[in-house]
């Protein structure tokens, strides 16, 4: 037989224990911050199954605490024996979501439609606008993100209602395109900037207009940018309440004017709230697991120069 | 950004003389369509003429022409100049329109005394709305509870960095923890308020209230007294936007070459020392970037307080914004809460300012 001829001295032992110590305190933070994160979801989510009884006594585990109930999702009208039967909860919840999703993806579409375009003319060419140069005009753009939109908020009130755009769609859409501009030409600025210029100059000896040029040669590069500045503002619209709360209030209502106008009402039954909420809650939970990377993406953007 | 273009275009620009013309005509033709319309709506409401309109949307859609031609009309005139004049003039004219002509009509509305279920209507009133606001607690005690609010930024940032080192270790299973730690950023705050603020905290059968129950707060009431509903408040806070200056942090902590990390060890720095005297100092901007965007965030925060607390108890949670949400849709005080919120502005512009100057200032010296 062989003897083990080298061994572990002490100190390696001392720093292997030190290791080991380390690896638990650093998964046992990561695992704790988890819950903390996850948890307020789940619970969400299971509460929309529960009944009054599992509510009461705060039950967590499905089939182990509690027997999983379609009852929150049928006050929506959105549980397997009501889904083809016709509901008033579920069409107003239809038409709270449809609007959500036709300000929102409206208005980021047009934020990153014109927000790259601003960005890339501030990125290639020098402007002079009276006494604004190009640092002038990007900061004035960039200055809007201070803006807290309480201040625009009741002269837009009394503007909308003059103009008759209160409690619509287009409404919303402008201030919403306003508020998150922005952060996409904060976010576009980055991503054009990392383009080098010859890309357009071999483009144009080849006969292409500057349009030309942006259009075919730099959009396509740029697109991962312009994806992720526009998931971050669908984020942002999405969950806008501030605004939709003041100018709305039968017809463009959002989903997160329902969920408010239904939390605020005492009577309403957890259930019902929690499926409400989980609901509306869960299309950014999809955006956010399957599109994970390009929202870190745009965040980043900024803060690395 | 230096002087000169970027980008060197040599562009042979022909542009003949209808050419020119038709651009300035829609250029100088188009706001005098504007002012027509206008005057025509103007004379309407104040000069007693009926042209039939039932509201100012013919104005609007003058502008929105005049906007179009405007653009337009640079090509036309300028040519290759226009064209580039065109990528920057759509958004321009856009936030200059939805900002600064509405902050304008604010100031007028702030100076007078307008509240929208009177019949009055609007009436000028000097300064009187300032009196009001010098003389009003609750808005002082507004702006004192938004220092605490923004001051709780200092343990969020300190969170946030300890997270992004986290990721940022050699562990598994990182993508998991990172969509994980994202999530809250994800939720609207309104879901958030129900979620946690409501149900999780219920003080009968919340699962947070069972959790505190366990760790010995007897009747745990999460929103009773005013500090306790303050640090709520600041805790979901807090748990919403921790992710988004985590991220900024770990972008920041990537960016970061491994060899300096590297250099430090062999130099004997260890853990700690390596972090304080490497990492963190070569963060700093990004920090601060970080730290003055979620400062941005914070003084807008309503949403939660609105839903959670609606300002209570006495006052204790109330944001500027909130409050101003409420005296307008308790009292309809279009004025007061206009001053309000312009004074605000101001307060919020000059903090800013100075914090960006300063931090300019600090970062020039120690680099």
């Amino acid at each position: 037989m062989t003897t083990q001829i080298f061994r572990d001295s002490a100190a390696d032992r001392t720093f292997r224990a030190k290791w080991w110590t380390g690896r638990v305190v650093i998964y046992g933070l990561l695992i704790f911050w988890a819950i903390v994160a996850l948890f307020p979801i789940y619970w969400t989510m299971s509460t929309s199954f529960k009944m009054a009884p599992d509510v009461m006594k705060g039950s967590l585990v499905p089939w182990w605490d509690f027997t999983p109930k379609w009852l929150g999702w049928k006050s929506l009208g959105l549980s397997p024996s009501t889904i083809f039967e016709p509901s008033t909860v579920r069409g107003e919840f239809l038409r709270r979501f449809y609007n959500s999703a036709v300000i929102s993806v409206t208005s980021s579409v047009l934020a990153v439609a014109l927000g790259s375009l601003a960005a890339y003319g501030l990125s290639r060419f020098s402007y002079k606008f009276l006494w604004m140069k190009n640092a002038d005009i990007s900061f004035f753009f960039l200055s809007q993100l201070i803006l807290p939109p309480v201040v625009l908020a009741l002269p837009f009130l009394v503007l909308y209602k003059e103009l008759a755009l209160l409690d619509t769609q287009v409404g919303l859409i402008l201030l919403y395109t306003l508020s998150v501009l922005p952060i996409v030409i904060w976010i576009m600025r980055d991503q054009f900037a990392g383009i080098p210029t010859e890309l357009e100059e071999a483009a144009m000896v080849d006969g292409q207009s500057i349009w030309g040029a942006y259009l075919t040669i730099i959009l396509p590069i740029a697109l991962p940018g312009m994806v992720a500045a526009l998931i971050l503002s669908l984020v942002l619209t999405w969950n806008e309440y501030f605004f939709a709360a003041l100018l709305t209030s039968t017809y463009a209502n959002t989903l997160p004017v329902m969920v408010a106008s239904q939390t605020g009402s005492q009577g309403i039954s957890w259930w019902s709230m929690a499926a409400l909420s989980f609901a509306a809650i869960l299309p950014l939970i999809i955006i956010g697991i399957g599109l994970e990377r390009f929202i870190i993406k745009g965040m980043a953007a900024g803060a690395v120069k | 950004m230096s002087e000169g273009d970027l980008l060197h275009v040599v562009a042979s620009d022909n542009i003949g003389p209808t050419r020119r013309s038709l651009g300035l005509a829609l250029i100088w033709g188009s706001p005098a369509v504007l002012a027509l319309v206008a005057l025509a709506q103007v004379l309407q409401v104040w000069g007693g003429y009926d042209f039939g309109f039932s509201n100012w949307r013919p104005t609007l859609y003058a502008y929105v022409l005049y906007a179009i031609c405007l653009c337009w009309g640079q090509v036309l005139v300028k040519g290759e100049q226009g064209k580039r004049i065109l990528f920057v003039l759509p958004a321009a004219l856009f936030v200059v329109s939805l900002t600064v002509f509405p902050l304008l009509f604010g100031l007028v509305i702030a100076f007078s005394n307008w509240n929208l279920s009177s019949p009055d209507g609007r009436q000028f009133n000097g300064v009187a709305n300032l009196v009001q606001m010098w003389n009003d607690p609750f808005y002082w005690n507004a702006l004192t509870n938004m220092v605490w609010y923004v001051l709780a930024i200092l343990p969020e940032y300190v969170v946030a960095f300890a997270l992004a080192l986290m990721l940022n270790a050699e562990i598994r299973g990182r993508k998991f923890f990172r969509v994980a730690f994202l999530m809250p950023l994800m939720l609207s705050p309104v879901a958030v308020s129900w979620m946690i603020g409501k149900s999780m905290m219920e003080t009968r059968f919340g699962p947070l209230a069972n959790l505190m129950k366990h760790l010995g707060w007897q009747e745990p009431s999460f929103f009773s007294s005013p500090w306790i509903a303050k640090s709520t408040i600041m805790l979901m806070d807090a748990w919403t936007f921790i992710p988004f200056m985590m991220i900024m942090i770990l972008a920041g902590l990537q960016a970061i070459p491994k060899e300096l990390q590297e250099a430090a060890r062999v130099d004997g720095a260890t853990g700690w020392r390596a972090f304080w005297e490497v990492t963190f100092p070569l963060m700093l901007p990004v920090s601060i970037t970080s730290v003055l965007i979620r400062l941005i965030f914070k003084l807008k925060l309503a949403d939660i307080v609105i839903n959670v607390t609606s300002g209570g108890p006495g006052g204790a949670t109330d944001t500027v914004t909130s409050f101003i949400f409420r005296e307008y849709r308790d009292r309809s005080n279009v004025g007061y809460g206009t001053m309000l919120a312009m004074v605000y502005l101001v307060i919020i512009i000059v903090v800013m300012t100075l914090l960006m100057k300063a931090a300019e200032r600090y970062m020039k010296s120690s680099y």
